[in-house]
């Protein structure tokens, strides 16, 4: 699968046509907790992460949130 | 643009500040510096003498909320500046009540959780306000990796990566480079881009 992930074109290894947010996390070995995503521009809930939203094409972004300020 | 063109635009402008720490304080600052007219702070934590070491606070401040505190400071610098200062814990609920109506809004939390609950709902409730965030700026040193990432309406400021921890403390410099860089993105939202049309006299 093709994504803009992070404003970096990607190829995802995968068969599936469609991915949940947690599968691309999975897929990319993203560890952090706390996060803020983002498909087509549009944020995505958290208690959505499961739900298989992500085609091939679409622009996603996973910002990973540390402590600090 | 001339200084007094841009404080014309700037005293009609609101800007909402989640978090009166390191980032919001010094934030804050320099925005009612070059005169955004109302800013809207929100922060439930007092003064603590650990906070000094970056956060825009005077030794005899201590014990005083955050909010009240800055209120204070911001009058002393620009007493033309209206500063609306909640002495509150955001929450999904309450974010949208307080910060609807800004022109921009300015994430500055310490914790990760709250940084992810401030965005989610900003962006999910309000997408057409522009949220500015600061992510990394602990430590010392490393200039080069800190940087603004555009995502839409979302501005991600800071190095990314690291974490406030004992071995690297959020210190000033670092603090200060970032929350300016966010206030820095502030402007540029408020003002449009700076026209780079002025050549060094030779």
């Amino acid at each position: 699968m093709k994504l803009n992930l992070n404003n970096n074109e990607e190829v995802l290894d995968t068969s599936s046509d469609i991915l949940s947010i947690n599968e691309i996390r999975a897929i990319k070995k993203f560890s952090f907790n706390h996060l803020v995503v983002k498909i087509n521009n549009v944020l995505i809930k958290k208690v959505r992460f499961d739900e298989p939203l992500v085609r091939d094409g679409d622009k996603v972004d996973i910002i990973h949130l540390i402590s600090g300020g | 643009m001339l200084f007094n063109e841009i404080k014309k635009i700037l005293s009609g402008k609101t800007v909402g500040i989640a978090g009166c720490g390191g980032l919001g304080s010094n934030a804050a600052v320099a925005l009612a510096r070059v005169g955004v007219g109302t800013l809207i702070i929100a922060d439930f934590d007092r003064v603590d003498e650990t906070n000094l070491n970056r956060q825009y606070y005077f030794h005899d401040q201590m014990g005083q909320f955050k909010a009240s505190a800055l209120k204070n400071n911001i009058e002393k610098i620009n007493p033309s500046i209206l500063v609306h200062s909640h002495i509150i814990t955001l929450d999904e609920q309450n974010v949208s009540k307080l910060f609807a109506g800004c022109d921009v809004i300015v994430e500055a939390f310490d914790l990760a959780e709250m940084k992810e609950m401030l965005i989610e709902t900003v962006q999910s409730e309000m997408p057409n306000i522009p949220l500015v965030s600061g992510v990394g700026m602990s430590g010392w040193g490393q200039n080069e990796s800190i940087k603004t990432i555009r995502y839409d309406n979302l501005f991600i400021v800071g190095d990314g990566e690291i974490e406030a921890s004992k071995e690297t403390p959020p210190l000033a410099p670092r603090v200060g480079v970032v929350s300016n860089m966010m206030a820095n993105v502030v402007l540029e939202l408020l003002l449009g881009e700076m026209a780079n049309e002025t050549k060094p006299q030779q």
